[in-house]
């Protein structure tokens, strides 16, 4: 049997991105479509860590471990964002949030 | 291949689908945090000990928790409003990440990869991660401080409660009644309102 390489962690990493951008143009919950966001991250993430463990080099857990603090921050502010949205309107669906049209 | 990594990547994508097609929003939840974890494994088979442990707590720890959190502070009555059914939305939106996906797998067919430059794992520790930080990464790591920074100030200032016009009026007929009988006392309340 092939050893693991790199190119089975990529295919992993992008799957599990497509599985996040189908989740955040599908679904019509805001929650829904802020996981969906932290795991298309998440699939980023696993493709850095596997580009850094493969060319023996460190960058990219660097660069992982600035994505996650941004990914942090993103988590503070968006779900504030969010139940902020929810006092206002009662609901957290796509589908009514719809003041700025029109 | 390796059994490990076969279980751990088929475990976490199929947690990952379970979440992005389960309808009750705190299973979708539980069923991120196991994708998280499977992450999180993932780093760690790398040889990423900090990355995946910071993983683990980040993710796994505080987001979990806060996604529940906000789920439970949002949850309504119209939960069944996210109905089944195959809108045009929906087609389009499989028909994009059906794209997506197959341009993602033929590039990573088609690209040579190179094999690995070491057959044994490097070693990675912390500290060498700490000096990259502290040498190559020093502006990168303060500006990332000053983000965290701003964002924990801007999550308090978006999530707390607007002060209601109405509240305020009661707030101040309260506090302003007892004082009415003493003019001059009334108008030192109302400059300390104010």
């Amino acid at each position: 049997m092939k050893p693991v390489g790199l190119e089975h962690y990529l295919v992993v990493s992008g799957l599990l991105f497509c599985l996040g951008l189908w989740g955040v143009i599908v679904r019509r919950n805001l929650l829904i479509i802020y996981m969906s966001l932290e795991l298309m991250l998440n699939a980023a993430n696993l493709a850095l860590v596997a580009f850094s463990r493969f060319n023996n080099k460190l960058d990219g857990q660097v660069m992982v471990f600035f994505v996650i603090t941004v990914a942090a921050a993103e988590v503070a502010v968006g779900l504030a964002l969010i139940v902020a949205l929810y006092r206002k309107k009662q609901s957290a669906h796509v589908e009514d949030l719809t003041t700025m049209k029109s | 291949m390796d059994l490990a990594f076969i279980i751990i990547a088929v475990l976490t994508l199929a947690s990952a689908v379970a979440a992005m097609s389960l309808r009750n929003l705190v299973h979708c939840a539980l069923c991120m945090v196991m994708t998280f974890a499977g992450i999180a494994l993932t780093f760690l088979q790398l040889n990423a000990e900090f990355v995946g442990l910071a993983q683990l707590l980040v993710y796994v720890g505080a987001v979990a928790i806060l996604i529940v959190f906000a789920i439970l502070l949002t949850r309504s009555e119209d939960a069944k409003k996210e109905v089944r059914f195959v809108s045009s939305s929906t087609v389009v939106g499989f028909g994009v990440v059906a794209l997506v996906a197959v341009s993602l797998l033929a590039a990573i067919q088609h690209t040579q990869i190179l094999p690995p430059q070491s057959v044994v794992a490097p070693h990675v520790s912390v500290k060498r991660i700490g000096e990259q930080l502290m040498t190559n990464y020093v502006l990168p790591l303060e500006v990332i401080g000053l983000l965290l920074t701003a964002a924990m100030i801007g999550a308090v200032v978006i999530a707390m409660r607007e002060p209601d016009p109405a509240d305020s009026v009661d707030v101040q007929q309260r506090n302003g009644s007892p004082l009415k009988l003493d003019p001059d006392s009334k108008k030192t309340a109302v400059v300390a309102n104010e």
